[in-house]
């Protein structure tokens, strides 16, 4: 059934003289390049694009489309990315013209409705997070961090308190460390217990008055809420640093508990996660911040606000960072963030997090008589097995077993991270998925360990192809298709 | 709740399994003094009716291009959309699929993404490209990040006037803490001036950013420009307009060392800024230094071509502190429609829409210019946008009046150029009409008129 003949190269399906755009004629007097634009400026020739009519296009991206596992097809408990199902009704308001077809540049009485969307995204996403200022402009939950650490270094800047430092956990995620050095900070690790806690006396060795911000993921990577998150707000402060919240994990606590409430100073929020707007095949995301009001002022410019009736752009914000990327911020995105709070409201929000920690705590009631889970009986959102016993009795890594669940139709779980678990597998069920589904998940995985390490090692068997060699894409690296 | 499918039953099984008394006891690990103790403060739940209803009437408070012509751009342009990047953007498996970490179970993401890298390269002229950025914006700060890492020259990087505001003031954010100072090079004629930019370079700067064409639709001289970085030993960092490729010059043919864009033209909607797609593309003995994902080809265990992420040892997940960006989520769904665009314009298609895009936009200027009023701020040769000067100064009542009458009719620049608050841009792509065009010019010529009898009647009313 596959079709091998147009998943080849579109530029191997190319041929001179095909194609398929077709243009208006120009209906104004037409005139010599030449006569236009000095010849300098000029290209030689139009780029080497490939040649292929509409028909040709649709089906081999099509074909490649089938190529790919996704939310819309297949169970994908990719951990730390909340793959919950995208709504169809978020799509259709998304691509609505008075949406879709406005020109950032417009004047605020043209986008009345506009920006009362984003301004009740900014109030909603304040009252979630309890904390009280908001901006919408950072295009991904990483791009959400390093604009909010800038913010952190600008405060203490203005208040003459320069702080070189940011402490990271250990079982971080990567991007907390990296955005800490991109904001010009020295990213320090901090230690974590064997339960997955911070550990309380590492932070007391490395918290001084040079700290300026720690970064916690809270539920953590492991999926445990920091028993001792209040103590370590509270210490922070104490020092005159500020709280992070990575909020990565936001879809276990909606409604629950606020990260204003439990010590954040600054969080962000992953709307492509949390609000189920969909992952695109790497994005786009968006990455809207919540600050405290000490921290508003230096926020990205603009800002909605309200007056009356009236909603308009705020860019007087003279102590603002200035801006992370052009124009307001990845609206799209936050759009169809808006059409899932509307839809569930508060109740529902809550409903949303009660039952992806129920999805995943079955999960996990089912899953670790077949994988120790080192870091307990119970879980909120999502939780981390360790492939350690089977690499060591059986030689099945936990790469093993995420190729050969494909075989099974499931997406893999993400494997290796967090880093402080050996061969980590670390699964997210989300609240839209069934018991059903949950229990099939649990037989393919017992059915799977107990298999021979040979098929595992061969693993998938299923797939277009099977066990890439990594090692020579790196090393011979081939980029792109040679003209 | 619409989209969960746990019944009471399944719920009361699933906490009978896990050995707890109610799904309340599966949030006893919060402290009890953290929980909220009452609902969150948020409008109440709506049916798929109520909110494509509610949405309905919000959208429709929004002048779009379907109600209004648009002669906005400033780095966004009303650019058609052709119905195969629709179709191929709504394919469920790419857009609910997540970043190709199993090679196996992406073939067709990944294959997407070496294609787009292929194309990007093919239409820059570039060695290597990435699997995208954010926007055109955050590529150039990107971009001036990895100069600095590549040089290890931490004194400075020079911008002109004419790079797009947005972009400067996103450099300078990301730069803020870090030892780099932005150096902003004055452009009065509209383009940079090579000798005022020869004295401006050192033996500390890392980097020239080159906008082509530049913010004010002018061309520059890109070679000479290009010439000056590389004798200083600084790298050029060139934002090109990716439509306007169809003619000028490839970035790459003129030494840009890493070329970025916005590149929400190949096939994305405006959507009011965003998302976009971020266009980054370098030389390959700076790919090491390069944020952001790429995808390799290799063969599997048959031997079979197949695709990966690959030089994964730059990123984040892998590298920590050390990495080149803390970049993880990308614009993955605007690489593939630009791959269903630039595939479905070819090489002809490109080159047809720059052109009309270059022949509306001098036709404009022209008829425009004829009215008393209005001149080009600049004498230099232009793509597809121009500044407007008012003789009058009246930028402000000018655009209302336009927009009463259905154009969004441009950009103007005071609010970034103080010296040019009587100034504004008008972009023209090939979506425009040549009526459109004439009709914009009337509506333009009427508001002085307008504006005349406005002012000879409050002139009488006070008189009397």
């Amino acid at each position: 059934m596959r079709n091998t003949h147009d998943t080849k190269l579109i530029f191997d399906l190319s041929k001179p003289g095909r194609r398929a755009a077709r243009l208006p004629a120009c209906d104004v007097p037409e005139r010599d390049l030449a006569e236009l634009l000095p010849a300098a400026a000029l290209a030689d020739a139009p780029p080497a694009l490939p040649e292929v009519p509409d028909p040709q296009v649709i089906r081999h991206l099509v074909n490649l489309s089938t190529l790919t596992m996704s939310v819309d097809t297949n169970f994908y408990p990719l951990g730390s990315c909340t793959m919950k199902y995208n709504p169809k009704r978020n799509e259709r308001a998304a691509a609505m013209p008075g949406f879709a077809d406005v020109h950032p540049y417009q004047s605020d009485a043209t986008i009345q409705g506009m920006l009362e969307v984003l301004y009740n995204m900014q109030e909603s996403l304040q009252e979630i997070s309890g904390l009280p200022a908001c901006s919408l402009q950072p295009a991904a939950g990483a791009h959400g961090e390093l604009t909010a650490l800038l913010v952190a270094a600008a405060y203490f800047r203005d208040i003459d308190e320069p702080r070189t430092k940011v402490l990271c956990p250990d079982n971080a995620h990567g991007t907390n460390p990296a955005s800490a050095a991109m904001a010009g900070f020295d990213a320090i690790t901090l230690k974590t217990t064997a339960d997955g806690y911070v550990d309380l006396d590492d932070l007391d060795a490395k918290l001084d008055e040079s700290v300026a911000v720690l970064m916690i993921t809270n539920p953590s990577t492991l999926g445990l809420f920091e028993p001792n998150m209040r103590e370590i707000a509270d210490r922070v402060h104490a020092k005159g640093g500020l709280i992070y919240l990575d909020g990565a994990n936001m879809n276990a606590i909606l409604g629950i508990t606020r990260p204003g409430d439990f010590g954040a100073d600054m969080q962000h929020y992953n709307p492509h996660k949390t609000f189920s707007g969909p992952h695109g095949g790497g994005g786009p995301g968006a990455g809207p911040i919540c600050v405290t009001d000490k921290l508003a002022p230096y926020l990205p410019a603009p800002i909605v606000r309200k007056s009356g009736e009236d909603y308009s752009l705020d860019f007087d914000m003279p102590k603002s960072i200035g801006r992370v990327r052009a124009f307001f911020g990845n609206v799209g995105v936050l759009l169809r963030a808006y059409a899932y709070i509307r839809t569930h409201g508060p109740d529902g929000l809550k409903r949303v997090s009660e039952n992806a920690v129920l999805n995943a705590n079955y999960l996990l009631s089912r899953v670790k008589h077949i994988l120790p889970v080192p870091q307990g009986n119970r879980c909120m959102h999502e939780f981390v097995a360790s492939g350690k016993d089977l690499k060591r009795d059986k030689d099945i890594s936990a790469m093993d077993i995420a190729k050969r669940l494909l075989d099974f139709g499931v997406h893999a779980p993400t494997v290796y991270f967090p880093l402080t678990v050996p061969e980590a597998i670390m699964v997210e069920p989300t609240e839209t998925e069934s018991k059903e589904t949950l229990d099939a998940f649990a037989e393919i995985l017992f059915r799977i360990t107990e298999e021979d390490a040979q098929t595992l090692h061969d693993a998938p068997h299923t797939t277009a192809v099977s066990r890439p060699d990594e090692v020579r894409a790196a090393r011979q690296p081939v980029l792109v298709h040679a003209e | 709740m619409p989209y969960l499918y746990n019944t009471p039953e399944d719920q009361q099984a699933m906490l009978e399994a896990i050995g707890a008394s109610s799904i309340d006891e599966l949030f006893d690990p919060i402290p009890e003094s953290l929980k909220l103790d009452r609902p969150l403060d948020l409008p109440p739940a709506l049916s798929e009716m109520e909110l494509d209803q509610h949405l309905r009437e919000l959208a429709a408070k929004n002048a779009n291009t379907g109600n209004s012509v648009c002669f906005l751009g400033g780095g966004c342009y009303d650019h058609f959309v052709p119905a195969v990047v629709d179709t191929i953007g709504s394919r469920s498996e790419f857009y609910t699929s997540y970043t190709p970490y199993q090679a196996e179970a992406s073939q067709g993401n990944l294959q997407v993404v070496f294609e787009y890298q292929s194309m990007i390269t093919r239409l820059t002229g570039m060695d290597v490209s990435n699997a995208s950025l954010y926007d055109g914006a955050s590529s150039a700060a990107e971009a001036v990040l990895m100069a600095i890492s590549c040089t290890r020259r931490h004194g400075k990087v020079i911008v002109p006037a004419s790079l797009h505001p947005e972009y400067r003031l996103t450099i300078s954010t990301y730069l803020e803490n870090l030892d780099a100072e932005v150096v902003e090079l004055e452009t009065p004629a509209g383009v940079i001036d090579v000798e005022q930019l020869t004295a401006a370079i050192d033996d500390t700067t890392a980097a020239v950013v080159l906008q082509q064409p530049n913010f004010f639709g002018c061309i520059e001289d890109a070679q000479s420009v290009a010439n000056a970085a590389k004798e200083a030993g600084a790298l050029l960092i060139t934002a090109f307009d990716p439509i306007s490729l169809g003619i000028l010059a490839r970035p790459g043919d003129y030494g840009t060392n890493i070329a970025v864009a916005e590149g929400h033209t190949l096939g994305t909607p405006m959507s009011y800024g965003g998302p976009y797609l971020g266009i980054m593309a370098c030389d390959k003995n700076l790919v090491r230094r390069m944020p952001g994902r790429i995808a390799g080809e290799t063969v599997d265990r048959h031997g079979n071509r197949c695709f990966v992420l690959t030089m994964q040892t730059r990123e984040q997940h892998i590298r920590r502190e050390k990495a080149t960006s803390n970049i993880c989520s990308n614009q993955g769904l605007f690489a593939l429609r630009a791959t269903a665009y630039l595939s479905q314009l070819g090489p002809q298609g490109l080159r047809e829409t720059a052109n009309l895009c270059l022949q509306k936009s001098r036709y404009a200027a022209e008829q425009l210019c004829e009215q008393e009023r209005f001149s080009l701020a600049f004498d230099q040769p232009t793509f597809k946008e121009f500044v407007i000067r008012d003789a009058d100064n009246d930028v402000e009542g000018l655009l209302r009046s336009a927009e009463q009458q259905g154009f969004l009719a441009g950009v103007p620049l005071g609010q970034w150029y103080p010296e040019m608050a009587d100034c504004f841009l008008v972009a023209v792509t090939e979506k425009r009409t040549k009526a459109e065009i004439d009709q914009l010019v009337d509506a333009l010529a009427q508001e002085k008129n307008n504006r005349q009898g406005r002012q000879e009647h409050q002139a009488e009313t006070v008189q009397h």
